[in-house]
């Protein structure tokens, strides 16, 4: 005889906070869900990239706290409070780009595009953070970013150009 | 990854109590390593003890000694920047920025890196046989494919490499790491932190699995003027070392007063010999005493076939880092030229 079905409670699921690009919102999740799986696959924010899926690539770079961390070695029940920003965070309300993103489309800083959700959020940390004067300086602190295309020199091309005009604030 | 049950205890007695009550249970703070491990199904945790909300440990604090206490949650960012570290301890600094990338030295922490597991292959791969996974499986590493496996310290059950830089440096400046258990604190000199593979390969360090690491301590001697952290690898900016080398000298004139040298890359842990330490003690600063720093060093390296290069490759890098730290020029961990 078939038992009867009882719905669970799911158990297994903690309840966190997390504000996402400035909307705060409550969430119940299985611990083992990562950020970046959590961004992409419940929240459906697609921008930030699963590339390697362990930490080698930077395609999964988010802003968390203000801080790059690789979304995909995060787990998401552990940024419970966080406050994280995408790629679809960066433009202001009305549409106008972070100069970031300018800068990548004036410099050409990218070809198929894979990467660069993480290399826009990674380059605008790297402003914020203030530890690099130099195209050298950028390159050693760009190198969590890979980029399979080849589109590095565009890429410290950019940076460069946001660095010249005095860069922006990370929002 | 397996599914497992998640606790954030408030405080550390509460953390000890967690992980006391169940041995599947294991502490995470940046996870860097460990969720990735758990990605490859080398770790299957049944239940992660996050640590990161526990308070005291994220601080850099003078001791009365006359040296910093670096708490066991302060990232890895914050030491390569802290303004005290880079003027007292520039060695600590440069290693950590040789390692990783910013996104993973954001989210590391001081603790985490010192239990850092091996990137062996086999490790990695769990369709493979390893006796540090699997006690007793076997070791393909051994006549397999060995390019970045160890040259000393070896045993006939493992020849895997420990992959951190930071604790490269803080074996040459003699850290102490303060751990906390059940049974109270205790302390544990750098050097006996890690172990050599021996016939338990499975076993890293000597930290119990009901303990935690609280602290690391820096001694005062920080070999600010004489000092170079020297990293080769297969690309210049994030990979794991080759070879590295961190080489801290104090010196009387032209002469060595104390030297220090702890090698990254080629043993299970970061390797020391302090007689080849104290044999250059008196010595002129100059390439033949580093000669016979390094052939003492290196006395015993034995190759595995594709790593045989590293036992020359160690003995350049001993010499180069040793002039470099002679002559108050560490390496730049940007400018990737070696002078």
């Amino acid at each position: 005889m078939p038992t009867q079905a009882t719905p669970q409670a799911e158990p297994d699921r903690v309840t966190i906070t997390l504000t996402v690009n400035g909307k705060p919102r409550s969430l119940a999740l299985e611990p083992w869900t990562t950020l970046l799986d959590l961004l992409r696959e419940e929240l459906g924010l697609t921008g930030t990239k699963k590339g390697c899926d362990h930490g080698q690539c930077g395609a999964c770079t988010v802003l968390l706290d203000g801080r790059r961390v690789n979304s995909c070695l995060a787990l998401a029940v552990m940024q419970d409070g966080a406050s994280v920003t995408t790629i679809e965070g960066l433009a202001a309300a009305d549409g106008t780009l972070h100069p970031m993103q300018t800068a990548f489309i004036e410099q050409d800083a990218f070809q198929c595009g894979y990467c660069t959700p993480g290399q826009i959020c990674s380059a605008i940390a790297l402003l914020e953070e203030d530890h690099a004067q130099n195209p050298d300086e950028i390159r050693e602190l760009m190198s969590g970013n890979i980029c399979r295309c080849g589109a590095y020199p565009n890429i410290v091309a950019a940076i460069e150009q946001v660095m010249a005009s005095g860069g922006e604030p990370a929002p | 990854m397996n599914r497992f049950t998640y606790a954030r205890p408030a405080d550390l007695a509460g953390a000890l109590r967690e992980i006391a009550r169940d041995p599947g249970a294991r502490f995470i703070a940046g996870g860097t390593n460990l969720v990735d491990l758990m990605k490859y199904d080398v770790e299957r945790p049944t239940r992660l003890v996050d640590v990161t909300r526990l308070p005291g440990l994220d601080a850099i604090e003078e001791t009365a000694a006359g040296g910093l206490r670096i708490g066991a949650l302060v990232s890895n960012t914050a030491i390569a920047y802290d303004a005290r570290i880079g003027r007292r301890y520039p060695l600590l600094a440069s290693a950590v920025l040789a390692g990783a990338s910013p996104q993973l030295r954001n989210a590391a922490s001081t603790g985490g890196n010192l239990l850092q597991r091996t990137r062996c292959y086999y490790f990695y791969d769990a369709a493979t046989p390893c006796n540090k996974r699997e006690p007793g499986s076997g070791c393909p590493a051994i006549g397999g494919v060995n390019r970045i496996h160890a040259i000393l310290g070896t045993s006939e059950h493992c020849i895997a490499t420990h992959p951190s830089d930071m604790c490269v440096a803080l074996a040459a400046l003699e850290a102490v790491v303060q751990v906390a258990g059940p049974g109270g604190e205790r302390a544990i000199p750098f050097a006996e932190f890690h172990r050599l593979p021996g016939d338990h390969p499975e076993r890293d360090t000597t930290l119990c699995q009901d303990e935690i690491i609280t602290a690391v301590e820096l001694p005062p001697e920080g070999f600010a003027e004489h000092h170079t952290y020297l990293k080769l690898r297969d690309r210049l900016s994030y990979a794991f070392a080759l070879v590295s080398v961190a080489a801290a000298l104090e010196l009387d004139g032209g002469r060595i007063a104390r030297a220090r040298i702890a090698l990254g890359g080629v043993a299970h842990k970061p390797w020391r010999m302090p007689e080849a330490e104290a044999a250059l003690a008196g010595q002129p600063a100059e390439a033949a005493s580093f000669a016979l720093a390094a052939d003492r060093l290196l006395a015993g390296a034995q190759g595995h076939g594709h790593n045989d290069f590293k036992i020359d490759l160690a003995r350049r890098a001993i010499l180069r880092a040793l002039s470099q730290a002679a002559a108050g020029t560490p390496q730049s961990q940007t400018d990737k030229r070696i002078r």
